[in-house]
């Protein structure tokens, strides 16, 4: 099979959707620029026209609010945050109307709208560029919230959430935009709320989510030499997350390592930790580890960047901690 | 931005009637909840409009059935005027499974989808961006469609305002942005929030077209709202309405916030003697409609009100079993 970027396959999955249905469109902040979209939404202006592929102010708040109004009445908006930061100056149309309006109106109406956040951590880039904010939305009913970490998935779900008739947010990485793999041509759904075991094992379950699962994957490659067989889970969908696929992995091995680049207080990892205890604690033969980022904003220095993120050999430690 | 001097005009004695009928279906309503928010009977927050009728019965008059109307917490008048149904307003209030939103939504959360009434909700402003979005969609579709949004001067405090504007404008959308000034914004005045009473300039300042009239005069409305309808509908993008307004009761329930310190006493007795419905009542018997006739008309609306509370009233409570329905659609639309 060809393989894309997952950059290219997000732009894939957007001219197709756009192709195929005249109620797609597109709007927000840089979406001509490659500044901001990187190869993701390359020339689509060009493809599409620019009555559908609106590049916006700087105004979050109405442009969010624009979408989900269209959405509202018959339209299959995407709207375009390139630096999730940015997003929370909608926080408003998102949480208070998006997530709210079936329940509020008893299905009457509905938000069939896509907010695309990017994450653009590192590159010296600071607290306001970098923030990765999905356990903030995850918290909120009504929305669904999506992580690809692979070109596949990025296409699949992007089709999936354009398609599921809810508020979803598609939060990719920019860590993750030259990452190569297979993507079918055709028009093709990753369902919301389905994890994907990665790999079998049987010492340690680690459930990973969104560039998290990539680094996994080269932790699994360290910790096999080791002689350790590890279970990978890339989580992909973090609202709803698929508690089966991780509770009877975790029943299994009995030991769980959860990565996610995101806060570690009140986040996806905590929920999740929260969860397992909650319901099979008994599987459990060892304190379950997290590997997220320390609760402090992200800093510019790149010896201070070093020491902030997280990646495969904090996921190693963790492993090797859980199994000792 | 024209503003508009008072000229009372009338128009034909039929229009005038449905006007006339319009604005009393809302006082009248908004009476009725007042009393039994003050028997304790209703007992979610009500915002009531009473004063500020001839706004949405003007604005509504010039619409398709087809146009969209959002609104805010004060949307009683939207709704009713846009053609939501009384019964399931009222069964609303009282938190009814029969109610519009099947008692979720309660007095400061209504729609109508059949109507174009898609919502109304509290959060000051946040409809407007909304309001924007259903513009363009109707242009991306080539609808037709015109959409207005509706809220009180205390949302052009809000940033929606400004970037939503500025978008309508930009992308000449078919939006109708109606202000109704009634002076408060819960208890602070205009000049308490703004060094300039001008908030109609906004149009000007976001390159769009802008009124200011005399929003208890419902035939200014109308008229105003039919010239911007039509200059939406024809692609020559939004309108700000500024419709100058007085709110009789408080910011909120039926009291009128004399109570808690508002000093308006004689304010309000002033923008009494302004009076839409009585205004119309005038124009329509200077127009040779009979005292007889419109004391009918009066009757027969009282008469609608009361039958919709004895609807709330006997309507079946939401059941507990549908508490965590439709937090997610099931719907799949492709």
């Amino acid at each position: 099979m060809r393989t894309l970027t997952y950059a290219q396959a997000i732009r894939e999955a957007h001219a197709q959707l756009l192709a195929e249905d005249p109620r797609v469109f597109l709007i927000g902040q840089g979406v001509r620029n490659p500044w901001y979209a990187g190869t993701s939404l390359q020339d689509l202006d060009k493809e599409f026209g620019r009555e559908r592929i609106i590049d916006s102010p700087v105004s979050e708040n109405a442009t969010t609010g624009a979408a989900i109004g269209a959405a509202i009445t018959g339209m299959r908006p995407i709207v375009f945050h390139p630096r999730m930061d940015f997003m929370l100056l909608a926080a408003d149309p998102i949480i208070n109307q998006a997530a709210n309006w079936s329940y509020l109106f008893a299905g009457q109406v509905s938000v069939p709208v896509v907010i695309r956040a990017v994450i653009n951590r590192g590159g010296e880039q600071g607290a306001q560029h970098s923030q990765a904010m999905h356990a903030l939305f995850a918290h909120v009913p009504g929305l669904k919230v999506v992580m690809p970490s692979t070109p596949h998935d990025a296409k699949g779900l992007l089709i999936a959430a354009v398609r599921d008739g809810n508020p979803v947010l598609y939060i990719d990485d920019r860590w993750l935009y030259e990452l190569d793999g297979e993507v079918p041509d055709m028009l093709y759904e990753v369902p919301i709320g389905a994890g994907v075991l990665r790999r079998t094992g049987k010492d340690v379950t680690v459930v990973a989510t969104s560039y998290m699962a990539d680094e996994a994957t080269k932790a699994v490659e360290t910790l096999t030499e080791r002689g350790i067989d590890v279970e990978l889970i890339d989580l992909r969908s973090v609202k709803p997350w698929d508690r089966n696929l991780v509770y009877s992995s975790v029943g299994k091995t009995g030991r769980l390592v959860i990565a996610d680049a995101a806060w570690m207080s009140g986040g996806i990892a905590a929920e999740i930790a929260a969860s397992v205890v909650g319901e099979i604690f008994h599987a459990l033969k060892a304190p379950i580890a997290r590997v997220c980022l320390p609760d402090a904003p992200a800093p510019t220095a790149a010896v201070l960047e070093r020491a902030y993120y997280v990646g495969a050999e904090d996921i190693v430690a963790s492993v090797e901690k859980v199994l000792a | 931005m024209t503003v508009q001097k008072n000229r009372v005009v009338s128009l034909p004695n039929e229009q005038m009637l449905s006007f006339f009928r319009g604005m009393q279906r809302i006082r009248r309503a908004e009476e009725r909840i007042g009393e039994l928010v003050q028997s304790r009977e209703v007992r979610t927050p009500c915002h009531l409009s009473i004063g500020q009728e001839a706004i949405p019965v003007g604005i509504c008059a010039a619409l398709k059935s087809t146009d969209t109307v959002w609104g805010g917490h004060r949307s009683h008048g939207h709704y009713l005027a846009k053609g939501g149904d009384l019964n399931a307003m009222m069964a609303e209030v009282f938190g009814k499974a029969t109610g519009c939103a099947r008692g979720r939504g309660g007095s400061m959360h209504l729609v109508a989808p059949a109507q174009g009434v898609f919502g109304t909700v509290p959060l000051v402003a946040a409809t407007i961006p909304l309001a924007v979005g259903a513009g363009l969609s109707a242009k991306l579709q080539g609808t037709g469609q015109v959409a207005v949004a509706f809220f009180g001067d205390g949302a052009t405090d809000e940033g929606h305002f400004h970037e939503s504007l500025n978008l309508a404008a930009l992308y000449r959308l078919p939006v109708l942005f109606v202000c109704e000034n009634n002076l408060y914004s819960t208890h602070l005045t205009l000049k308490e929030r703004r060094v300039k009473d001008n908030i109609g300039d906004s149009a000007t300042l976001h390159g769009m077209a802008g009124v200011v009239l005399n929003g208890n005069d419902v035939t200014a409305v109308y008229l105003a709202a039919h010239q911007a309808a039509h200059r939406a509908g024809t692609g020559e993008g939004p309108t700000l309405l500024e419709c100058r307004t007085y709110r009789w009761r408080g910011h909120v329930g039926p009291a009128a916030d004399l109570e808690v310190g508002v000093d308006r006493q004689c304010e309000l007795h002033e923008w009494q003697r302004c009076d839409p419905i009585e205004l119309c009542r005038d124009l329509l018997s200077a127009g040779g409609v009979s005292a007889a006739r419109l004391a009918e008309v009066s009757a027969e609306v009282s008469e609608e009100i009361e039958a919709a509370v004895r609807f709330a009233r006997q309507s079946p409570c939401p059941d507990e079993s549908e508490l965590l329905h439709h937090v997610y659609a099931s719907r799949r639309g492709v």
